[in-house]
């Protein structure tokens, strides 16, 4: 059966998580705080591929869900966590993930109240209204005082750790992959295959759409959360509108729709400007003796390079990175 | 077993249906004829409630369904094969198939099921596991219809199944119809630009024209009416 060797996977990996975990204290502070961002990446990732990806829908507000989830389970970690005595010692096991969930839980609540309204409106018109919901939110928190308002919420406790972002990572992953396979996960691929035909066949397609888009920002606020406790600062300015549309190109790059396909370019997205920072700070040697030449060029050039290395690859692989399953039809 | 009772649509300021009245019966195999922009996709799209009636009535074995989701509809044993032949591209045969009998859950009910569809295009057995979106026309036409049959339907509705489709595979397609009707007692709603094989299968005919019924009779009256015959069966 396929389902118990899914659980075994999700085991292995939840294991391997806090193996890496307990040895991160001799990992260097840089590096780690890279690869749980990629950790953040593919929740973010595979939350929006569920919506994006495997429905069929188009959302542009992957970001604004993020931040409610991450200025929501802030808020618990900075304001009543140390009121109630809760921020420390073995207490903060268990409220932290309580905080991620409660920012995940509040966020899919966002979600839903954007979802309900809107998900009868397709393609470029549901883009629209995710896109004016992510600015609202930007724009509400960089005006309220009580988060910080511009200046961004500082004193978040830096709680998250590789245990917490690659459980939350395999647990995403897992939650996606099992939806889709059960016995009515394939409702949501006829969704995006064809309305009409869906409808006509019995399904519920509002359902089917609002259960991605709640389950969607649901992981989206959980990543907020992990976000907020590793860097332990917030900034409204963080999840703009580029950042939904990062989380976008993974998905469009990953192949929309294709499980491994969207972690991989999650990785790679996550890891590319940094790689190319680091490549900025090297030199090559002159090969005709004399000052070594310095990369230094790159650091300035790294977003034009990242967004060079996009066109390419959208270019050389339009159907994405890992897709496999026979291009769609041109619609009559 | 299903009555139209002056149903009109409208698409926001453009009236589609302007009260047509129609009536299926519980074994007959009804035709709607007429050409483009008539109203019989937008007739059957309201039936399956994919549309907001304006007005009128719908009732299906003496239950008033106007205005009910398209979801309950179905539930209520009413299938419908949309214009197109929307097959689910990327889900295989057997996946499509699947999502047709989508309501039911009992696994031997679905394997019933599966074994007629099979018995009525045996084409379909051979490309189980390829995605519909691969299938030759006439055999996303088949599937499109196998799948409408697998929530084993008290009534069903196809529209335009003859649609850019080689002209063998159509006479099979429609000679499957017809027995599915006979040996199921089936009733069909059917929608159709070639009239003139629509009045072959068919007991009763509509013809409509912008959204009215201009003509309504047994279908042998149809074939024979010169109104007819000048207008859609080429003289």
């Amino acid at each position: 059966m396929a389902i118990p060797k899914a659980q075994r996977w999700l085991l292995v990996a939840l294991v391997l998580s806090g193996a890496a975990s307990a040895v991160s204290g001799s990992i260097d502070p840089y590096f780690l705080d890279v690869v749980m961002g990629v950790g953040v990446g593919v929740v973010l990732a595979s939350s929006l591929n569920l919506i994006n990806g495997f429905t069929g829908q188009f959302s542009l507000g992957h970001a604004g869900f993020m931040a409610v989830g991450a200025y929501t389970s802030a808020m618990l970690s900075t304001v009543v966590a140390p009121r109630m005595g809760w921020g420390a010692g073995a207490l903060q096991w268990v409220f932290f993930p309580a905080s991620l969930v409660a920012g995940g839980l509040v966020a899919a609540l966002a979600g839903l109240a954007v979802g309900a309204p809107s998900l009868r409106l397709k393609g470029d018109y549901l883009a629209i209204v995710t896109l004016g919901f992510g600015e609202i939110i930007r724009v509400v928190l960089q005006n309220v005082d009580a988060v910080g308002g511009a200046r961004g919420l500082t004193g978040v406790p830096t709680h998250t750790n590789l245990l917490w972002t690659f459980g939350t990572a395999s647990l995403t992953v897992y939650t996606v992959w099992a939806l889709l396979e059960s016995t009515r996960g394939r409702g949501f691929l006829a969704v995006a295959d064809d309305e009409v035909a869906a409808e006509a066949m019995g399904l519920d397609t509002t359902r089917y759409k609002i259960t991605a888009f709640g389950i969607g920002s649901f992981f989206a606020g959980v990543a907020g959360g992990l976000y907020a406790h590793l860097k332990g600062y917030l900034n409204p300015g963080g999840f703009s509108f580029e950042k939904s549309i990062e989380i976008v190109v993974m998905v469009i790059l990953g192949g929309m729709g294709r499980h491994a396909g969207v972690v991989f370019a999650a990785i790679l997205l996550t890891l590319l400007p940094e790689g190319l920072r680091e490549l900025g700070s090297r030199s090559i040697p002159n090969p005709f003796g004399g000052p070594a030449w310095s990369l230094d060029w790159i650091k300035d050039a790294r977003m034009i390079l990242y967004s060079l290395l996009l066109i390419l690859l959208m270019l050389l692989r339009p159907e994405g990175l890992f897709h496999r399953r026979q291009p769609r039809r041109p619609s009559s | 077993m299903l009555e139209v009772q002056n149903l009109s649509v409208r698409y926001g300021a453009i009236t589609a249906l302007h009260g047509i009245s129609l009536s299926v019966p519980a074994d007959g195999i009804v035709t709607l004829i007429g050409g483009n922009g008539a109203g019989k996709t937008t007739t059957l799209r309201a039936i399956s409630g994919m549309v907001r009636p304006a007005s009128g009535r719908i009732v299906f074995d003496g239950r008033d369904i106007t205005g009910l989701p398209p979801h309950e509809i179905v539930r209520l044993g009413l299938a419908h094969s949309p214009e197109g032949r929307l097959v689910f591209a990327n889900l295989t045969v057997m996946e499509n198939l699947r999502m047709g009998a989508y309501l039911q859950r009992d696994a031997r009910w679905i394997a019933s099921e599966l074994e007629h569809v099979f018995s009525m295009f045996p084409r379909l057995k051979e490309r189980l596991a390829q995605p519909a979106g691969t299938l030759s026309g006439g055999e996303q036409q088949m599937l499109a219809i196998g799948r409408a049959l697998m929530s084993r339907p008290r009534f069903l509705m196809l529209d335009e199944p003859s649609l850019g489709i080689a002209p063998l595979l159509v006479k099979e397609i429609f000679a499957r119809l017809v027995e599915l009707n006979r040996e199921r007692s089936l009733p069909i709603l059917l929608v159709e630009q070639n009239a003139h094989l629509a009045l072959e299968v068919s007991t009763h005919g509509y013809v409509l024209e912008t959204g009215r019924v201009l003509l309504s009779d047994r279908s042998e009256v149809l074939r024979d009416s010169p109104q007819v015959r000048g207008a859609y069966l080429g003289g």
